[in-house]
């Protein structure tokens, strides 16, 4: 509990230090800007939730388990998938209850609750398919903590802390690559005036792009994560868990 | 299903000319054994032996080289959810849902059984039943992460067999046990097979456990069955004979006799020398003079090879 508080609390801290800041050139308060940005992160970081639980269950044997009981593995993933959009969305719940009164010009009355929605819905999936997909190809929990690193350098370079107009093109283009970029911009999207949208890439919230590149990683991830996830529990066996096992052992020792 | 007609239906393993290769190493070599319903079967041998292969292949979690595989009827590269419905799994190496309690993991599992039920075999078995026949009703409303391990392994056992199966797989269940849980549950594992008629395969390293539990014992060494029979005739077949022992005189004698011999022996001593032949003993070749002696037999061919 205590450790699941402690990022959206950081956060919180950290939109807090920046909440009289303003964005280079506009009367923005940049708090007002990061913390919707924040909200998309986080939706992200389900990437990471999925990714850690699945390699942790492969090495403490619930996988095995579940695959040794008749339709184990559908329950264990629908159950992993609705205990970990729970997570994001209390993270989401936190955010926004603690953030929106630190920054004053920000409104929970001005949210645009259909627009939050789909962005909500697109990003789940997209962003647990792809964990999914991470998830079965990466075999020890540690190398569920080395993701972490390219996944924070993504978020540096998605315009969640600062708007990623200010980062050289190539860099840009990179950033909207990757699914972060695009739930920050459509939460900001849901949560702030149409008028903020003046300091995005065109000047505009981009929904019909934000639709088409969340729903192409939640595509790409609906059709490969199964494949995967099914190659990764036929090859589970105690063997392997026992393997695991003594590998970590020898690594702690 | 055709197999059962082939094999008839007691047969509920079914394992012939079985082959295991990995790259150019083979690891099992034409493995043929079956198991009838409501038997106990262990599987012993050294480390690397290709139990735990033959396991896994027979719980379909690993796909084998060559020969022919019948599980229930079924083989199990091709098995379903409703053929894993009558397999139990008890595995060593499970640490899973600590957070847990005992008695809400049991429900919990029981519940994917339920559409399994069937006439004869109602599924999944009640919770608080099956706390009780594995001993941990005093730990029920317990966190499973808290549990010693004796009781952690027998959690583990009942969660193989919270679908009442009709085979189950045990593997080295009693490691770490101490006897008077040792004791426990060898009685759990006799009333599985007399009671609900579970077929059980079971691989240890306890000779003495496999003598008191298994009706027969396969012997495995190399990836090559080396011997199939039960405790006596193994033990008999290959250690051979028995030993009589006794004091006359204020002398001990012992005395090697072939099995059919030995009554006659000691009758034949009684009769020459009556009461005075005192401290008489006889011992009969135990299974771990057996498997010794077998595993030491397949080194000294595969040496000399």
């Amino acid at each position: 509990m205590i450790a699941n508080l402690f990022w959206p609390t950081t956060t919180l801290v950290a939109i807090f230090f920046l909440r009289h800041r303003q964005i280079d050139g506009t009367q923005l308060p940049l708090g007002a800007l990061v913390l919707p940005g924040v909200l998309g992160m986080f939706v992200a970081l389900g990437i990471l939730l999925i990714v850690q639980q699945l390699t942790a269950d492969r090495e403490d044997g619930t996988l095995l388990r579940a695959k040794a009981i008749p339709d184990g593995i559908r329950g264990y993933l629908i159950g992993k998938l609705v205990t970990v959009s729970a997570t994001v969305l209390a993270y989401l719940a936190i955010l926004l209850a603690g953030g929106a009164p630190i920054i004053s010009s920000f409104h929970l009355g001005d949210i645009s609750w259909p627009t939050l929605t789909w962005v909500l819905l697109l990003g789940l999936v997209a962003t647990q398919s792809v964990g999914a997909m991470l998830g079965s190809l990466i075999t020890s929990s540690r190398g569920a903590g080395i993701l972490s690193v390219p996944i924070l350098a993504l978020i540096a370079i998605s315009g969640i802390f600062y708007p990623i107009t200010a980062l050289p093109t190539w860099l840009q283009w990179l950033g909207q690559t990757f699914p972060i970029y695009w739930l920050g911009l459509g939460m900001r999207s849901a949560l702030l005036p149409d008028a903020v949208s003046a300091v995005e890439i065109d000047g505009s919230w981009r929904h019909l792009e934000t639709v088409a590149m969340l729903g192409a990683w939640a595509t790409i991830g609906l059709i490969v994560a199964p494949l995967l996830l099914r190659r990764m529990s036929r090859r589970e066996s105690g063997s392997r868990v026992a393997e695991r096992r003594d590998r970590t052992l020898q690594r702690v020792g | 299903m055709n197999s059962e007609l082939v094999t008839g239906g007691d047969v509920v393993l079914d394992v012939d000319g079985l082959r295991m290769r990995y790259g150019t190493r083979d690891v099992l070599h034409d493995v043929t054994f079956q198991a009838r319903r409501g038997e106990v079967l262990a599987l012993l041998g050294p480390n690397g032996a290709g139990k735990t292969t033959t396991i896994e292949i027979l719980e379909g979690f690993r796909s084998r080289s060559a020969g022919r595989v019948s599980v229930l009827g079924t083989d199990p590269a091709r098995s379903d959810e409703r053929w894993r419905a009558r397999v139990g799994i008890v595995l060593q190496s499970w640490r899973d849902h600590g957070k847990w309690r005992v008695r809400e993991l049991l429900a919990h599992f029981g519940g994917y059984f339920t559409r399994y039920s069937t006439a004869t075999i109602r599924r999944p078995m009640d919770p608080d039943q099956l706390v009780a026949a594995v001993g941990l009703t005093g730990q029920a409303d317990q966190q499973i992460r808290t549990l010693s391990g004796g009781q952690r392994r027998r959690l583990d056992v009942a969660v193989g067999i919270v679908g009442r199966p009709e085979l189950l797989f045990l593997d080295e269940p009693t490691v770490g046990f101490d006897p008077a849980a040792r004791y426990e549950f060898h009685d759990l594992v006799r009333r599985l097979a007399t009671d609900y008629q579970t077929t059980i395969l079971l691989t240890t390293h306890d000779l003495e456990e496999a003598d008191r539990l298994a009706h027969r014992i396969v012997i495995l060494n190399g990836g090559r069955i080396v011997a199939d029979g039960t405790a006596g005739e193994l033990a008999h077949r290959i250690a051979g004979r028995d030993e009589v022992r006794w004091t006359f005189d204020g002398q001990r004698f012992t005395q090697s006799t072939e099995q059919s011999q030995s009554t006659g022996f000691v009758f034949e001593l009684f009769r020459k020398h009556g009461h005075a032949i005192t401290d008489l003993e006889v011992r009969r070749p135990s299974l771990e003079d057996a498997y010794l002696a077998l595993v030491r037999q397949t080194e000294l061919t595969r040496a000399t090879q």
